[in-house]
């Protein structure tokens, strides 16, 4: 199947900003569904709300486009319901780690077997450019005329820390790795994170002066190395890309099972 | 391996928002952006097929479609 056949192409134009990487990981995330060759019905995406989020009304997908932080949620309750559907659950930085975070924290613990996909562009695109939780320190927003004081998230540790079973990093440059790294966290049986870091040229870009989408965009190989290389061996500051962490647990749904089998015993 | 050989380079102009990504990014410098800030592809003839421009495309406008080979 062709990547546009996974798409509704009656809501293309799409409506992000020209240059705005969120169109980039929808399109690293179609082929890596293609290259695996998952039917569309076997798929569920959940989304919450903000930019980012209505990436669920563009593919053609079941879709389910809650509220905001609470993609994994609704994503939750449709695997446990339907376990074997495979569930893909993209959210902004906000939206995961702001007024969702304790939903991500939660669902990494438990090791559902979701796969939750990190639009990261360090800031809330949807409301005007509010800094979030993954902005960092000395950033310009909305929210911050004179500069951010907030020390951010590191997605990778926090994920990690929390439980999930599968945790990558990439950005919107490296867009082949990214599909890698989808079909990675798609195939693994578990909680899967996939952090991406993806431009908003828009906010972000424009109040910390980085530049157009193409200038965005080179920057992420800039400031990025992959887990081993010299790169990142000689510059320990920047921002490591790879699989980070990538291990079998019990998974959520399997246990429950175990649970009402138990409990059924003998009974029918 | 025979070299991929071009086919057509589709650019889908409804779809473009002229970002310029495929154009910087391009290692072949074969596409551009015209006045009405879409793509075109004005070197057609220099593309070697990697289709970097298509996978980092934020608005899916741009397909390499690769002559297909003649040996198989
Ligand atoms: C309960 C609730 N609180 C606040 C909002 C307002 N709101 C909409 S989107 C958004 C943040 C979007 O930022 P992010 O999740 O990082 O996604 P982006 O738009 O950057 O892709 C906020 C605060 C809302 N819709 N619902
Ligand atoms: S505001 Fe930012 S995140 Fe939202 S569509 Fe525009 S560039 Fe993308
Ligand atoms: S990357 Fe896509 S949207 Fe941007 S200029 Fe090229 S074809 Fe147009
Ligand atoms: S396929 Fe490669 S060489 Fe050809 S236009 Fe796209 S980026 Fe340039």
């Amino acid at each position: 199947m062709a990547i546009k056949d996974y798409l509704r192409q009656r809501f293309f134009p799409h409506m992000w900003c020209p240059g705005c990487g969120h169109g980039t990981v929808l399109n690293s995330l179609l082929r890596a569904v293609e290259e695996l060759g998952i039917e569309k019905n076997d798929i569920v995406m959940t989304s919450g709300i903000g930019c980012s989020a209505r990436i669920s009304g563009y593919v053609d997908f079941h879709s389910l486009h809650s509220l905001h932080g609470r993609a994994l949620a609704f994503a939750t309750g449709v695997k446990l319901s339907q376990p074997k559907l495979k569930l893909l659950v993209p959210m902004g930085d906000g939206d995961a780690l702001a007024i969702g975070g304790n939903h991500f924290i939660h669902a990494a613990r438990r090791n559902i077997d979701i796969t939750a996909i990190v639009m990261n562009n360090k800031i809330y695109g949807m409301t005007g450019g509010q800094y979030s939780p993954l902005s960092g320190v000395g950033k310009k927003a909305t929210t911050a005329p004179y500069l951010t004081i907030d020390n951010d998230f590191d997605v990778v540790e926090l994920a990690k820390a929390a439980g999930a079973t599968f945790v990558a990093r990439t950005t919107t440059f490296h867009a082949t790795e990214a599909t890698d790294f989808l079909k990675k966290a798609i195939m693994h049986k578990g909680f899967s994170v996939v952090e991406i870091l993806s431009q908003c040229p828009t906010h972000y870009g424009r109040k910390n002066k980085e530049g157009d989408a193409p200038q965005m965009v080179a920057n992420y190989d800039k400031i990025t190395a992959r887990l081993g290389s010299k790169k990142l061996e000689e510059n320990p500051a920047l921002i490591g890309r790879g699989i980070f962490v990538d291990r079998q647990a019990p998974e959520y749904c399997e246990e429950y099972d175990k649970i009402i089998e138990y409990a059924m015993k003998g009974r029918k | 391996m025979a070299k991929k050989k071009l086919k057509e380079l589709v650019i889908n102009r409804d779809w473009c928002k002229g970002c310029g990504i495929c154009v910087a990014f391009c290692p072949k410098k074969v596409l551009e952006l015209d006045k009405e800030d879409k793509s075109v592809a004005v070197r057609p003839q220099d593309c070697i097929c990697c289709k970097l421009c298509e996978i980092r495309c934020p608005d899916l406008a741009i397909e390499v479609v690769i002559e297909p080979d003649k040996e198989k």
